[in-house]
């Protein structure tokens, strides 16, 4: 086969269908990615609207531009939208459309999981950009603070649109987190050893576990304060034994690491780039790669530093300003490993170079602002006030932004096929460069002469005057130098000359595919021995399309890219992906109608988008697999590896498993907040309130067990005994995990009184419920494993169902003791 | 020596650092010495500033130099530089803000402030009967004084920021701050936590009275 016909077979397997159908019914990673990257842009700029209106407001004393109500919606919706639909998903898209190409490989390894999570993105910004349409935009701040934002001080929607909407967009973060975790590690070309991973992935992969650790502390406070406003459980509520300094430790919990979860990809964006502009390759891998673990560690240990005014005995705040200054030292290790690369090559100021020097001025500056906020007395005086507004956008912009504008620059070529048009792009980074300076050098300086923060107009008297008009015309010269950046790219994209390929000269993988990408990536998967394989090799590109490599075969229409050994990099498995389907779509449309409904107070009807999302992912995984065994299928000439389905820790497996990492964190979240108000609220749990259960809860806990036992027995029965005893074994399980869930509700019930009433009962029905959901998760896993035996789709060698199955029962047995550990230690305390 | 400089520094800045609620224009203790701490933080950051920007610079002139190694690089700039910055930063803070926070002292005064949407109240004992007075504390001059801080719907802050910073006003908790102004005079005050519509004029003032005017507001009467 030569090289043009193997494109076309490989096309015809990996590519989309033109026309709406197919732009519905895609899960090619580089068309997700893409249209993360279009979405994203596209919000940034609403976000920006909404900063220049604020900065109009702003621009004069007394200006009566927009009224207060107004201006609260502006700037939550200014922090919410970029956080949440700017930033996380741009570097969503971003990892989506590259890493299979940096990897070797030619997709992510859940493609439908990508495109799910894309819908959910669009589906759940668009719920938050409508209600600002109609006026009725989330107004408490992008930190929504209890009480402000319960019931009785936000009595509209404004704030359930944020809980629910914001809900809705992370179920994309956390399915692009595990997508990322999984795909790296295990679905990269044969010979990359971990150690010979681009550094971009390590930051990635970094980012991606630090994101299945830090969203779910945010998804269970908006739960329970989204249960606080519809049902009334006063977790929040201090008059009922709920305390609002809770939602603040689950909001930083998140939004701390959060901080990092943004600026890593984009440091990574800057290791990628820098060494190739400056003809060199990075000083320090080994070294780097530390100090993003070290800054992955500390960042989950300073989230109180949000809080050094909240009356949080000093000596506390001692141990976690250490910690958020000792932040600085791996953030410093990267910059003076970066300014080493610098003096190592040969650097040249092309204009990715331009942006990352842009990048260092700032953040650095922004670094040290932040050290300053550390030092606890200084931040008594500079939180709330300008001078943090200041310091963030140092941060943020400095530390995403402009990493991102470099990284654009450098891989449009890639996404366009094209060079870029001369000048205008330099234009654009003076514009942004200066703009930015203009409007938040000087904001430092409003902020330590007292202007707080969220505050929608000011007198003459206070002697900021000045400086906020000087602000306001900075931050519409940099919105022009945005517009040029758009404009860039748009001539790019339509107007400008074809580019060659990998036009940097740059080392890594993804310069080997032609550009702009094909949809399969690589015509054959290359084997990977150096770090930069294109600069080992500077022919890897054509030698892959002539077919020299692994999976040059197109075959059966199966769309097939190699997973490999975690560290080793040796050859596992052959994964077998599934292609082009309009089910996460119309799962994702299922799930914001079941956001929808909690929205407008339709509790009841919500349970039926909840059916149909429970029967969509009982097909979802039902129309995978085989009926018979397909052996260990050629990969290369004279070498053989098996399917994913027939080898242990398939991609399927290790995404289950980081997914009730995640959903541990979960637990762990609800049962701080349990241990939080012990502590914190006065006379908690009250006596009166505690009751008995321990029977029915020792019943309960007993058929937990029994479910996660049974579970494995259907398990390993269906590897050697008959598939009648497993089949058995699988109907015991579904019987065991009913027990449980009666077992469960019968104690709240009977012993606990009505969850409105105190937190106490409040958050021991919440982890009721919990344990229950997890029980019902396993029955259904426990009975689509016996379906599936009785369909013959498992067998002694294709294991993946069982052996993710074990995994849903064992998690579920384990959460249901916890949880009754604690909801019964108070009666047998008593 | 630092303290003549920083002196120096903010006298040469006062122009532009005057105004009701700046932090820099102080006007006690608490306030002073962060400010302090500030002029110091500004002063060693315009030092880190200026290393970092020569150091890109120089690699991009062009000359045949000796390059230093991942040693120095890492090992040096990266780690042992900032760690050393840091723990003298740290120790430097913490030891200030242990001066700051409130203690038990004869002299102190203490009064109550709950912060409501969208007034502050204010109570204290009398030379007679408790005192109340609203979006006015009134304070003696050269004495500390413990505010005990409350909110009655959602959470506010408590900031003056001439004497010292600001401390959290919490429904359900009670958070203690101490403030001094080292003369007489009329301070600003602003709520800094976000509290809703009119959050923006959630103000109050701070009236430090002369031993005289003391006495005289202690018995209820205007002075």
């Amino acid at each position: 086969m030569n090289a043009l016909n193997r494109h076309r077979a490989l096309t015809a397997i990996w590519g989309s269908p033109r026309g709406w159908r197919g732009t519905a019914a895609s899960v090619n990673h580089s068309d997700i990615g893409r249209r993360f990257i279009i979405a994203a842009f596209a919000f940034f700029a609403i976000g920006g609207v909404l900063a220049m209106l604020i900065r109009a407001q702003l621009a004069t004393p007394g200006s009566a531009f927009v009224g207060s109500e107004i201006y609260n919606q502006l700037f939550t919706m200014h922090g919410s939208i970029m956080m949440f639909l700017f930033a996380i998903p741009m570097f969503e898209g971003l990892a989506l459309y590259l890493l299979p190409k940096m990897l070797g490989s030619r997709d992510m390894a859940f493609p439908r999981l990508s495109a799910y999570g894309w819908w959910c993105y669009l589906f759940g910004g668009t719920i938050l950009i409508g209600s600002l349409a109609f006026g009725v935009a989330p107004d408490s701040g992008w930190f929504m603070y209890t009480p402000l934002s319960s019931k009785t001080y936000t009595p509209g929607i404004n704030a359930d649109v944020w809980l629910l909407g914001v809900t809705f967009v992370e179920i994309s973060a956390i399915a692009a987190a595990i997508e990322i975790t999984v795909s790296i590690l295990k679905v990269r070309a044969p010979g990359m050893r971990l150690d010979r991973m681009p550094l971009l992935a390590w930051y990635l992969l970094i980012t991606a576990l630090m994101m299945i650790a830090a969203f779910p502390p945010l998804i269970l406070g908006s739960i329970l304060l989204e249960v606080e406003r519809a049902f009334g459980w006063p977790f929040f509520d201090p008059d009922r034994g709920g305390s609002p300094l809770l939602w603040q430790h689950l909001f930083w919990l998140f939004g701390h690491p959060e901080v990092y979860i943004i600026f890593l990809p984009a440091a990574g964006v800057v290791s990628t780039v820098l060494p190739v502009m400056a003809r060199t390759r990075i000083l320090g891998y080994g070294w780097i790669v530390a100090a993003l673990l070290a800054l992955a560690f500390l960042s989950f240990g300073l989230w109180v530093h949000h809080m050094f005014t909240t009356g949080i005995p000093h000596m506390a705040l001692g141990f976690f300003s250490a910690a958020s200054a000792l932040v600085a030292v791996p953030t410093a290790l990267q910059i003076f490993a970066w300014i080493g690369t610098l003096w190592n090559g040969r650097p040249e100021l092309k204009l990715p170079m331009l942006y990352l020097l842009g990048f260092f001025l700032i953040f650095v500056l922004g670094g040290l602002t932040g050290v300053m906020l550390a030092m606890v007395p200084f931040d008594w005086q500079a939180h709330d006030t300008h001078f943090v507004v200041a310091h963030l956008h140092y941060v943020l912009v400095g530390g995403f932004i402009f990493p991102m504008l470099a990284g654009a620059y450098y891989w449009l070529p890639h996404f366009t096929g094209r060079a870029r048009v001369p000048k205008l792009g330099e234009a654009a980074f003076w514009l942004i460069f200066v703009g930015f300076n203009v409007t938040f050098f000087l904001m430092h300086l409003t902020g330590l002469l007292g202007m707080p923060r969220r505050i929608y107009t000011y007198s003459e008297e206070m002697g900021w005057t000045w400086l906020n008009l000087l602000s306001s015309v900075g931050s519409f010269v940099m919105a022009f130098g945005f517009a040029m950046f758009a404009i860039d790219v748009a001539l790019q994209i339509f107007l400008s000359r074809r580019s060659r390929r990998n036009p940097w000269g740059s080392g890594t993988l993804e310069w080997a595919t032609p550009i702009p990408a094909s949809a399969y990536n690589f015509a054959s998967q290359p084997r990977v021995e150096d770090r930069d394989p294109l600069a080992a090799d500077p022919d890897l590109g054509l030698r892959l399309a002539r077919g020299e490599g692994y999976l040059a075969e197109a075959r059966h229409g199966r769309r097939e890219t190699m997973a490999v050994d975690i560290t080793t990099g040796a050859v596992d498995h052959v994964v077998v992906l599934p292609g082009n389907t309009s089910l996460p779509i119309i799962t994702a449309a299922l799930t914001g109608s079941f956001f929808l409904c909690l929205l407008f107070g339709f509790y009841w009807l919500a349970l039926a988008p909840v059916a149909g999302v429970i029967a969509l992912g009982w097909r979802w995984a039902w129309v995978l697999g085989w009926r018979e065994d397909l052996g260990p299928v050629s990969i290369r000439p004279g070498e053989t590896a098996p399917t994913h389905r027939e080898a242990p820790g398939a991609p399927g497996w290790w995404g289950s498993v980081f997914l009730l990492v995640s959903d541990a964190a979960l637990l762990g979240s609800l049962l701080f907040g349990y241990a939080f108000l012990w502590v914190v609220a006065p006379n908690w749990p009250p006596p009166e309130l505690i009751g008995g259960g321990i029977p029915v809860g020792l019943m309960a806990g007993l058929a937990a067990l029994a479910g996660a036992a049974l579970t494995r027995r259907a398990a390993s029965a269906s590897k050697a005994g008959p598939a009648s005893s497993a089949s058995r074994a699988a109907a015991g399980a579904i019987g065991a995990q009913a027990v449980v869930i009666a077992g469960l509700m019968f104690v709240g019930i009977t012993e606990l009184p009505p969850p409105g009433s105190h937190a106490y009962a409040a958050i021991c029905w919440a982890l009721l419920t919990y344990a229950a959901l997890h029980a019902l998760l396993a029955l259904l896993c426990a009975a689509f494993l016996r379906a599936r035996i009785g369909s013959g789709h498992v067998s002694g060698s294709r294991r993946l169902e069982a052996s993710v199955a074990q995994l849903f029962g064992d998690y579920a047995g384990a959460a249901t003791l916890i949880v009754l550990l604690c909801v019964l230690a108070p009666a047998v305390m008593s | 020596m630092l303290h003549r400089l920083c002196a120096t520094i903010t006298a040469l800045a006062l122009g532009g650092c005057s105004g009701p609620l700046s932090t820099l224009d102080t006007a006690g203790p608490a306030a002073a010495s962060i400010a302090t701490l500030w002029w110091a933080m500004l002063a060693g950051s315009a030092v880190l500033t200026l290393l970092v920007t020569a150091l890109l610079a120089m690699a991009f002139i062009r000359r045949p130099r000796k390059v230093p190694g991942t040693s120095l690089w890492i090992g040096w700039l990266g780690v042992a530089m900032p760690s050393a910055i840091l723990m003298l930063l740290l120790g430097f803070a913490l030891g200030l803000g242990e001066q700051t926070i409130a203690r038990p002292s004869t002299k102190t005064v203490t009064v109550e402030a709950t912060a409501h949407q969208w007034y502050w109240h204010f109570r204290q004992p009398g030379a007679t009967s408790a005192i109340e007075t609203q979006n006015v504390l009134h304070i003696p001059a050269g004495r500390p004084v413990d505010v005990r801080i409350s909110a009655s719907d959602v959470i506010h802050s408590f900031w003056v920021p001439r004497l010292a910073g600001k401390m959290d006003a919490i429904p359900g908790h009670v958070n203690v701050l101490r403030i001094e102004a080292s003369r007489p005079g009329e301070f600003e005050g602003q709520c800094a936590e976000f509290c809703g519509l009119d959050h923006t004029n959630h103000r109050f003032r701070v009236i430090a009275h002369d031993e005289a005017g003391w006495a005289t507001f202690q018995l209820g009467e205007r002075p």
